[in-house]
């Protein structure tokens, strides 16, 4: 039998319904695949093997009844922001320590309800704070991908970097993940994969452990167009839980991915050709612009002027959420407890020790701006820049725009402890240069691998949409998909 | 704008979280780095925009003012480090 955990999903779950193999077989395959991996990449912080096999022959129970969901089967990593009942979920803080929910978050059981089964829980980012995976209290997770002749250990992008390289070496089918400023987008870029954020709304938030509320999404990450569409699908919908959830019918996806782009306009925004863009990056924009037309998409420059303050805005905006909706971790409620003479000592000692470096300094940082003083001079001001922002993409569409296409990243993936990103945290927010706009503007962005850089690693092109216009993305990307050619796996080296 | 290491200390106070004075250097500069960063804002021209409020166009749900949850507090101190009788217990609070 061919190795199951190579499959793509669609693929696994069409293979499943017809039953050529057992939900467990492909279940044991992955759990098999992840023993194997996961001591060299740290995707996984915690396997559900029990659980997982449980999931899996009750999914075998229902298909022999010729029953199941849309996801029947199907193996999947969720990442640890997730709340999973009874399951680790922690957010890859020190702070979370213990923390096993007693409720589920509604994006997984909408998986768990179209049948899907649970492999563990996924390596990120401390409270998805990071774009490099290296802020996790689990340790760093490690890209699948070398460049060529290399042994050098890259990062995967994050904060979604389990779900990146778990999906990426075959560790699960596809995975959730969540993206406040690219968090889905880049490390999908830098593991050579596909991934999603869709406009704010489509998924609930609820039972996700809130960053930056008014800019936090799920999305799914897989190997192929088709595969996130799928997830997508399952994933989405309205939900009472969250009141920013939008209460609007779910597509079939899937069915948007073969359309095609022809007579579809792409936007080409001038602004995102940054002085000192490395030509590789250049290239593949091209490229991929070609590719479009030549399927009979029409290109259109277009001018996003308010581009190069989506980031600073982001970082007054962010932090600022963060430090109201972290205030929770007081070491009362759950996680971790450092006690000491009074209440705030137990306060401030429990949260020294138990938030890692990055979740303080942006803690911190969204304190000022919100304190008394600073509040219009910071805060107001940058929310009335992301009017501005929003107002740029308005502008763009009103003029017949149906997608816009940019690079994902300004890279390709970097080595882990990369000496100038962990001294300059400016440095390492220009990771998300091209991708935060979207969060500020609540749009949907899809991330899909366009081709290579010089040392063979994979760089990704960015589709931004319409909001609630998924579909377009999905046809879009599926034709860059089409057209990159082959080699976007990594050679197998764990 | 830049901070000092005083403004350093009464951030953090205010964040409730325990910074030492060896580390309030550090913490300084990296603040100020993004401060530095966030600085350029100002060349922003934002006379009679309208701060964002809600990112898409939505008025928040309403619903009736009943209880709809609720009645399990052994689940909701299942987590906590320390608890008793289905309280929370903290170090007293009140002489």
């Amino acid at each position: 039998m061919t190795d199951l955990t190579t499959k793509s999903l669609a693929e696994l779950r069409d293979g499943l319904k017809k039953r050529e193999f057992s939900a467990l077989e492909a279940m044991d395959a992955y759990l098999d695949a992840i023993a194997a991996a996961n001591p060299r990449l740290n995707a996984y912080i915690v396997v559900t093997a029990d659980k997982a096999r449980e999931m899996a022959r009750a999914s075998d129970a229902r298909l022999a009844r010729g029953e199941g969901g849309p996801l029947e089967g199907v193996p999947l990593g969720i990442k640890d922001l997730f709340a999973t009942i009874g399951v680790h979920t922690q957010a890859a803080s020190h702070v979370l320590d213990g923390f096993a929910p007693e409720y589920e978050s509604t994006v997984t059981s909408h998986l768990w309800r179209d049948g899907a089964v649970m492999l563990g829980k996924l390596n990120m980012d401390e409270f998805a704070m990071g774009s490099s995976n290296e802020t996790s209290y689990y340790g760093p997770v490690i890209n699948p991908w070398r460049a060529a002749g290399s042994n050098r250990d890259l990062v995967p992008g994050g904060s979604s970097g389990g779900s990146a390289a778990a999906v990426s070496a075959w560790l699960c089918a596809g995975a959730t993940a969540t993206d406040t400023g690219g968090s889905i987008r880049q490390p999908a870029a830098f593991s050579g994969i596909v991934g999603i954020k869709p406009t704010y709304g489509r998924c609930s938030r609820w039972g996700i452990v809130a960053f930056a509320s008014s800019l936090d999404q799920a999305g799914p990450i897989a190997r192929t167009v088709t595969d996130t569409a799928i997830m997508l699908t399952s994933m989405a919908g309205f939900d009472n839980k969250d009141s920013t959830s939008v209460d609007l019918a779910v597509p079939d996806f899937a069915a948007a991915v073969e359309r095609g782009v022809k007579g579809l306009v792409i936007g080409v925004p001038r602004e995102y050709r940054m002085d000192g863009m490395p030509e590789e990056i250049e290239t593949l924009w091209t490229k991929g612009l070609e590719w479009l037309r030549a399927e009979g998409a029409v290109i259109k420059d277009i001018s996003l002027p308010h581009t190069r303050y989506a980031l600073p805005a982001y970082y007054i905006v962010a932090p600022a959420e963060a430090s109201s909706n972290l205030a929770r971790y007081d070491g009362v409620k759950y996680g971790l407890r450092k006690t000491g003479k009074d209440i705030t000592d137990l306060y401030e000692l429990t949260r020294a020790e138990g938030f890692g470096r990055e979740v303080k300094r942006r803690v911190m940082i969204g304190t000022y701006v919100l304190s008394a003083g600073y509040y219009d001079a910071y805060y107001v001001r940058a929310q009335k820049v992301r009017t501005l922002i929003k107002r740029d993409f308005e502008d763009a569409f009103d003029q017949g725009v149906d997608a816009i296409l940019t690079p994902a990243t300004p890279s390709a993936a970097f080595g882990v402890g990369d000496e100038e990103m962990n001294s300059d945290p400016v440095k390492m927010y220009l990771n998300d240069v091209f991708t935060v706009t979207v969060n500020m503007a609540g749009l949907p962005g899809l991330s899909v691998p366009g081709g290579k850089d010089a040392s063979g690693l994979p760089l990704g092109l960015q589709l931004i949409g319409r909001p609630f216009d998924e579909e377009t993305l999905f046809a879009a990307a599926r034709v860059i998909e089409r057209n990159r050619g082959e080699g976007f796996s990594p050679e197998k080296w764990w | 704008m830049s901070v000092d290491t005083e403004t350093v200390k009464r951030i953090a106070r205010l964040a409730r979280i325990r910074v030492t004075e060896a580390e309030l250097a550090a913490y300084q500069g990296e603040l100020n780095a993004i401060l530095g960063f966030v600085e350029q804002l100002n060349e922003v021209d934002v006379d009679g925009v309208v701060p964002m409020t809600s990112v898409t166009p939505m008025a928040l749900r309403l619903r009736e003012d009943k209880v709809t949850d609720g009645g399990y507090a052994e689940r909701i101190v299942a987590n906590a480090p320390l608890s008793e009788d289905n309280f929370f217990m903290v170090p007293k609070v009140v002489e």
